[in-house]
């Protein structure tokens, strides 16, 4: 069969994050332009970019800590048969069926200081896990999880068992299968998994106004800017921003992800 | 003599029931057969990827697998090379990588990849090292695979079919290069095919198998090859 070579094959990892890196960034730019051409003041930088670089320091960690663990669990689920298989199955899926108020319900109960549980964790941790980044940070990673997990579950189970095979008989321990064989054949359901997660994180809103507290400075992502804003001249440069964001960056991840047909 | 390999195993699948005895000392011992005969489980058996009901394995006198005495020695440490019917490669890294991979000896990464070099350049791989699988034909990749396959220095190399995916020109050239690699090699094989003239050309020993069970066993005769004179033409990579 004859195959198309796509962009994404003439690029390399770098390349590519620098693509992804710079669509968002002329979605940024373009938003603002427009923006400050159809406004003609360019006084929004102040009320935008508080937000939109605390929502960056809350989703990039929480995209990783999401990652790892979604691809861990998602390793186990798919490889392994132990007790509590249907329980993290169960917990895994549960940000995606329940509302992110109750999530965020839940979270608050855990974390805040004053019960059992918070309170031992922010002894832990040396400070308080509610009504700052941390919390926020907390939250859009158990949004992002679920689709890190069901992503990397999936196409881990979708890996040829002849290959891992094949690696264990020529001497390579089974981590070293898990980490030279089995992840990287499933390395584009993972990047499509953390892409979602990814976006998941950027546009957490519920349970991060409960343990967040929409904090001007302090806790407001760009999610909640958007609400707060919706009674100020700003909102429709802000929501021009996201929307140019979003479909620049969706061009650059279609572009990459345009794999061999 | 230890025995190659020593094998009495019995499994049972739905309703396909396995259980058969053979030894075989060294060169190549086919295992012949029509398809579903049991020969490719009996290959996963040995080499530790499915567990048999009951049984022995013994590879070189060392016992690998003994149901009575639970011992089951992981896949890993059996120190077997396989070479699948189509390759089965690690489509992200190169011929030469892919090899490397296997190769247990030597002090890191640029030695490892010496020994590969070396071995692709005994199965007449050497032109395309570094190309990835999917650039490859299906009998450039079974040459990869059969360097990956003895790479590691195996107690055993077993083929699953190494051969039936291939057209008849590329399988005969396949067919001698298999021979003479393993036998130079001195690494005792077992070799599944359905194809009698697969069997004949390649096989010191062949072992019929039908419906679970060793039916027949029969050594092939080879004139001996003559001492000293012309050493054998070498093997093309045009497959």
């Amino acid at each position: 069969m004859k195959r198309k070579i796509g962009l994404a094959w003439s690029l390399g990892t770098k390349q590519k994050i620098v693509v992804i890196v710079a669509a968002v960034g002329a979605g940024f730019g373009l938003g603002f332009g427009i923006a400050h051409l159809l406004g003609g003041t360019i006084a929004y930088w102040g009320v935008v970019s508080g937000p939109f670089l605390l929502t960056l320091r809350v989703a990039l960690p929480a995209t990783v800590i999401a990652g790892v663990t979604g691809i861990a669990s998602g390793y186990a689920l798919a490889k392994g048969r132990f007790p509590g298989r249907n329980l993290l199955e169960t917990i895994g899926s549960l940000p995606i069926i329940l509302p992110p108020t109750v999530i965020g319900y839940y979270l608050l109960e855990t974390l805040s200081p004053g019960t059992q549980v918070g309170g031992f964790l922010t002894r832990v941790v040396g400070h308080d896990l509610v009504y700052n980044v941390t919390g926020c940070i907390i939250c859009s990673t158990v949004a992002a999880y679920p689709f890190c997990l069901r992503a990397a579950r999936a196409s881990i189970e979708g890996v040829d068992p002849r290959v891992e095979q094949a690696a264990r008989a020529m001497g390579l321990p089974n981590w070293r299968v898990a980490l030279s064989v089995t992840l990287p054949l499933a390395r584009r359901g993972i990047a499509a998994g953390l892409t979602i997660g990814c976006a998941r994180a950027l546009g957490e809103y519920g349970a991060t106004l409960m343990v967040g507290g929409d904090i001007n400075g302090k806790t407001r992502t760009l999610s909640l800017a958007i609400l707060d804003s919706f009674t100020t001249p700003e909102r429709n440069a802000m929501l021009l921003i996201l929307v140019l964001m979003a479909i620049t960056a969706m061009v650059g991840v279609g572009l990459l992800g345009r794999a061999r047909t | 003599m230890t025995a190659a390999l020593d094998v009495a195993l019995t499994r049972r699948i739905g309703a396909f029931d396995l259980d058969v005895a053979f030894t075989m000392e060294s060169g190549i011992s086919v295992l012949f057969g029509p398809s579903g005969a049991g020969k490719s489980l009996t290959l996963a058996l040995i080499a530790g990827l499915i567990r048999p009901d009951a049984g022995t394995v013994l590879i070189n006198g060392r016992v690998v697998t003994d149901c009575a005495r639970h011992i089951h020695v992981s896949t890993q440490d059996r120190r077997v090379g396989m070479v699948f019917q189509d390759g089965v490669l690690l489509p992200h890294r190169s011929a030469l990588d892919n090899v490397a991979l296997a190769v247990r000896q030597g002090d890191g990464r640029r030695a490892r990849r010496a020994i590969a070099r070396s071995w692709l350049e005994r199965v007449g791989a050497a032109e395309f090292v570094d190309r990835r699988p999917g650039s490859l034909s299906g009998g450039q990749r079974q040459r990869v695979a059969l360097a990956r396959g003895l790479a590691g220095e195996p107690a055993l190399v077993l083929l699953d079919e190494p051969l039936s995916a291939l057209d008849a020109k590329v399988r005969g050239e396949l067919r001698m290069l298999i021979r003479e690699v393993i036998v130079s090699a001195g690494v005792p094989a077992v070799l599944v095919t359905h194809d009698a003239e697969e069997a004949e050309e390649t096989g010191d020993l062949i072992i019929a198998y039908d419906d679970g069970r060793v039916t027949g066993r029969r050594v092939v005769e080879r004139p001996t090859p003559p001492t000293g004179g012309d050493p054998p033409p070498e093997t093309g990579a045009s497959a």
